[in-house]
């Protein structure tokens, strides 16, 4: 398959992993972005191929995990209002807020759907004028050109019965975040690939240059992370930092700019809460003035509590590099996908739930 | 699908409660409808129940349909309904005979989606072999159904060379899959209301019990499990084998059959194909010597047959997957419904 299996080949990721073992001369620690990268690397087995000298670190770059708990909270609420129809992406149902999850609220009765595209819960503000449909419009990057794309849809066909809840996320902010701490172990990023496709990756120059971290946009599959991890160590072992484009089948240095203007239309630059991690200046979108009527906080009047985050769950410490899910005293015990004490062992993207899922075998003979 | 047997002449275009009342609107439905098409000696008792003659073991099973949306590429909600029966006789290593057949329909269906449906069990039986010899018809309120849900039980005379248990699985038993996986689960998917997306997957529903019988009388008791994956795919019923035998499972990854465009798909939507549901195909794990046998017996039904793994000593009740470049991981039960993600 065009695209898929060549990037799946045994024979050429032996070879990249020759390649990786014949330049790496010291100890180096890369964070991947992605929740989606952490997977695909889990699930490939690669972490255990790597030379010892390499350290995978996880980023916090998986939507659900990130997402505060009072937001979710916020949409629970909304969900158990009578008249409201809370539309979500099947990711952020299992997560649980303070109390329950939106699947909870949705077997107690609330009217929660599950949608693959926020143009889909705007067709059904269409056909439910007496009910008000709210998208929960979560995400990187990578989500926030549709959801913007379903505001705009919604204003030119005269849906008023609709509106978002957001909790955008910028990565950017958060990477220069890990960077600036100083208990930081992070050498190099591998930088999420579906991002730039949108973003394109500009914005990672300066970061490169004021931190000294070489940056490589890196795709998912296996041999996208086998050649961004031997990229980033490259530069590492010449001491350089640099943004490099690995994903280059389908990012550009300008992103797509169509998605790029379609987020500007809708959205504005705000200060984000970040679960487990806490709030990053100018690190995630709001709805703007323009747009206010779509804004479900505005139109409902929810007012941002800071709500407290389950205080044994390490997620932060995970998503900032710092720490692994193995290095969880409730890892596979009391936190577990079936009960899970924080948000990365819910997510499909999750760190915990990908070694939970994936990464047992590590008890295993190798 | 084509309608090789047009809808009769009705005075109703919908279901209405009157049909689930036991009526006049009920015998209408069921003389010019189910009666009519399904014909048999023992249905046309029109008895509350049918009257069998069994010797010997016999398996029965029963098991209830709700997939949405009822027509989808490749079959329907009715096609289904007989072979998920048959195939659960099967995979006890038992020839299928007789199936009751229970709607549950809901106002409003349309008749020719009614017919459709019903023209559908008339196919998957007939095809297998098997006859509907009892059944019953429920109406419920608009709202409180999903169009039609269908439940079916089965009885079917057990091999004489059947012994399909778990327990009887050892280490060095080699297992096979009998067609390319989780083209069901993405055939489904492929016509939900919010996912459409053009492709020309098609469901694999069939009926296996042919394929199961001509295993069973070449190699017999060498067949030790058999299982086919539905719900939860083949990642959970291999989950199933390493748990019930007690034993370790490895499969390697680049030997499971996948097809370039279910893989795609499941690419793009963010699932993987080892976890989606399947309904015309299964899992077998036979002895070691006899693994090639029944390779070349199953690809005569379905040439991508493959062997896909090994029963080990190693790892215990756990399964372990060979990834295509070389690493290795741990293959888990699904935790609950199996999501798309957001990114």
């Amino acid at each position: 398959m065009k695209y898929l299996s060549e990037y799946r080949d045994a024979a050429l990721s032996q070879e990249l992993l020759h390649d990786i073992k014949s330049i790496v001369t010291k100890p180096w620690t890369l964070m991947e972005v992605c929740g989606g990268q952490t997977h695909s690397l889990v699930k490939n087995g690669i972490l255990k191929m790597l030379p010892e000298q390499i350290t995978m670190v996880h980023g916090p770059g998986c939507p659900v995990c990130v997402t505060p708990i009072h937001i979710i909270d916020e949409a629970i609420e909304l969900s158990q209002k009578l008249n409201v129809i809370m539309c979500s992406f099947g990711d952020m149902l299992r997560v649980p807020g303070t109390k329950i999850s939106l699947l909870e609220a949705k077997a107690n009765g609330a009217d929660v759907r599950m949608v693959y595209s926020p143009l889909e819960a705007v067709k059904i503000a269409r056909e439910n004028p007496d009910k008000e449909v709210v998208f929960f419009a979560v995400g990187f990057e990578t989500t926030a050109p549709a959801n913007a794309l379903s505001v705009v849809q919604a204003a030119k066909q005269n849906v008023k019965n609709y509106s978002i809840l957001t909790s955008h996320v910028l990565v950017p902010p958060a990477m220069e975040a890990i960077l600036s701490d100083p208990e930081t172990t992070v050498n190099a990023f591998l930088a999420a690939g579906h991002v730039c496709t949108i973003m394109g990756y500009n914005e990672y120059d300066p970061i490169a240059e004021k931190y000294k971290v070489p940056i490589v946009v890196t795709g998912f599959e296996p041999i996208d992370l086998l050649q961004g991890i031997y990229m980033a160590v490259k530069q590492l072992e010449n001491g350089e930092a640099k943004v490099e484009n690995q994903y280059i089948r389908y990012v550009q240095r300008e992103g797509n700019t169509h998605a790029r203007q379609a987020i500007d239309e809708v959205f504005a630059v705000s200060d984000r809460e970040w679960r487990g991690i806490g709030t990053i200046p100018k690190s995630g979108w709001e709805v703007n003035e323009a747009y206010r009527h779509y804004d479900a906080r505005r139109k409902f009047n929810l007012v941002e509590e800071i709500s407290e985050d389950n205080t044994t769950c390490i997620a932060g410490e995970i998503m900032k590099g710092k720490k692994k899910p193995f290095d969880c005293p409730h890892f596979g015990k009391d936190c577990t996908p079936e009960k899970p004490l924080g948000s990365p062992m819910v997510s499909s993207e999750g760190a915990c739930a990908a070694y939970y899922h994936f990464s047992q075998a590590e008890a295993l003979p190798s | 699908m084509q309608l090789n047997c047009p809808l009769p002449k009705l005075d109703f275009d919908v279901i209405t409660l009157g049909h689930g009342s036991g009526g006049v609107l009920t015998h209408r439905l069921l003389d010019t409808g189910v009666f009519n098409v399904l014909k048999n000696d023992l249905l046309n008792e029109q008895h509350d129940g049918a009257i069998l003659n069994f010797s010997g073991p016999v398996a029965f099973t029963t098991d209830s349909y709700v997939v949405t949306p009822i027509f989808f590429p490749g079959g329907n909600i009715g096609e289904l309904a007989v072979n998920g029966s048959i195939n659960d006789l099967a995979m006890c290593g038992a020839i299928p005979e007789y199936l009751s057949l229970s709607f549950i329909l809901e106002e409003g269906l349309r008749m020719e989606e009614f017919w459709e449906v019903l023209l559908g069990i008339k196919k998957a039986s007939e095809e297998a072999g098997v006859s509907i010899v009892t059944g019953d018809t429920k109406v419920v309120d608009k709202g409180k159904g999903d169009k039609v849900f269908i439940n079916t039980t089965g009885l079917g005379r057990l091999h004489p060379k059947a012994n399909i248990h778990a327990n009887r699985v050892k280490p060095g038993d080699k297992i096979l899959v009998s067609g390319p996986v989780a083209q069901h689960g993405v055939a489904i998917l492929s016509v939900r209301q919010g996912l459409e997306f053009e492709t020309t997957i098609t469901s694999d529903t069939q009926s296996l019990h042919r394929q199961v019988i001509k295993l069973l009388d070449v190699l017999g008791e060498d067949v030790k499990f058999l299982r086919d994956p539905t719900r939860g795919g083949v990642a959970t019923v291999l989950n199933e084998l390493a748990a019930q035998s007690g034993y370790g499972v490895e499969i390697i990854q680049k030997d499971i059959p996948v097809s370039e465009q279910v893989e795609g798909a499941c690419e793009l939507l963010g699932l993987d194909p080892l976890y989606v549901a399947n309904e015309g195909i299964f899992i077998a794990v036979v002895a070691e010597h006899k693994a090639n046998e029944a390779l070349s017996i199953l690809k005569s039904f379905h040439p991508p047959t493959s062997i896909i793994g090994t029963v080990t000593h190693e790892h215990p009740k756990q399964v372990i997957q060979h990834s295509r470049i070389g690493g290795r991981r741990i293959v888990s039960m699904l935790p609950g419904e199996q999501l798309p993600r957001i990114c």
